[in-house]
């Protein structure tokens, strides 16, 4: 079985030179990296808030404290890594103030890895996401990773969706190693249990139900 | 190799990062734990599936009227000197 192939990032040699410029004040050094950088950041954020207008927000208040900040930015990892950094604190934020009944928090309390054990192991059908139409897809979808833990779906979406490795996703959240580790693992199995529903195999054959 | 030891080395294994006995090892285990084998195939799935699905992408418009709003907040920055945003 194949491994999972990582993506491909973006070429950093001259990111340097226009973190340094707009550390001096050079806006438009500044918008090159929003440029290359905003859509993950919305990605991110709207998978932690859960909520279109606090990401646009998030966006906004995540550069804007980076380019306040980039005196602190010290070069010692990417400057992608910091700027995720800042917008998951931000993000979070948001779904705090949103949701005050509920704590919400990157360190909550991992279980015991049992309650990820599969259970019932069904497998799918070939190219299960050609079963539905796109909409249909990005509501399934969106609904499953929704359901998770912040806690989780951040891990994943980190790792997983925007493709940061194990150590920028631990250093982004200010979790250790093995943390990142079970998260990312019970993120993965949640997601994979929840999306048999609707991609299993089915005896009428059409995997719908 | 036990099923839960096997799911302790799943996330290593799709990473392929396992050494070349563990990877063995591992691999013994998925020819005959068929559920072991579901989950590692449908695991691998699940996070292609997320990784090619586009959810949430920012519109043009949109994206082109944030980066507007967060160069004139900078360029204020600018003017205001040195303090915090």
């Amino acid at each position: 079985m194949a491994t999972i192939q990582q993506k491909e990032t973006e070429p950093v040699s001259d990111e340097l030179a226009l973190v340094q410029a707009a550390k001096g004040g050079d806006v438009s050094a500044f918008e090159e990296l929003v440029r290359r950088y905003d859509r993950n950041v919305f990605r991110i954020a709207q998978h932690i808030t859960q909520n279109r207008e606090d990401a646009e927000d998030v966006v906004q208040d995540a550069f804007l404290k980076a380019y306040g900040n980039l005196n602190q930015f010290q070069g010692q990892s990417k400057f992608y890594t910091w700027l995720v950094r800042i917008a998951v604190n931000e993000a979070l934020m948001k779904l705090r103030r949103r949701r005050p009944e509920r704590m919400v928090s990157l360190d909550e309390e991992v279980k015991t890895e049992e309650d990820s054990l599969p259970r019932e192991v069904a497998d799918w059908s070939p190219n299960p996401e050609q079963q539905y139409n796109q909409a249909e897809l990005r509501e399934i979808l969106t609904r499953t990773i929704q359901g998770l833990p912040p806690s989780f779906r951040t891990v994943f979406v980190l790792r997983d969706v925007e493709g940061l490795s194990t150590e920028e996703t631990a250093e982004a959240l200010d979790l250790s190693i093995p943390a990142v580790k079970s998260r990312l693992l019970r993120a993965r199995l949640q997601l994979r249990e929840r999306l048999s529903r609707y991609f299993q195999k089915r005896e009428s054959g059409d995997g719908k139900q | 190799m036990k099923c839960s030891e096997f799911l302790q080395e799943l996330t290593n294994y799709l990473e392929g990062v396992l050494d070349d006995r563990t990877k063995a090892e591992l691999e013994d285990h998925l020819a005959w734990c068929h559920n072991c084998y579901v989950v590692c195939d449908t695991t691998k799935k699940t996070i292609e599936i997320y990784r090619g699905s586009e959810l949430y992408e920012l519109p043009e418009d949109l994206r082109s009227r944030l980066r507007s709003a967060i160069v004139a907040k900078c360029q204020a920055h600018n003017k205001a000197g040195p303090q915090k945003v």
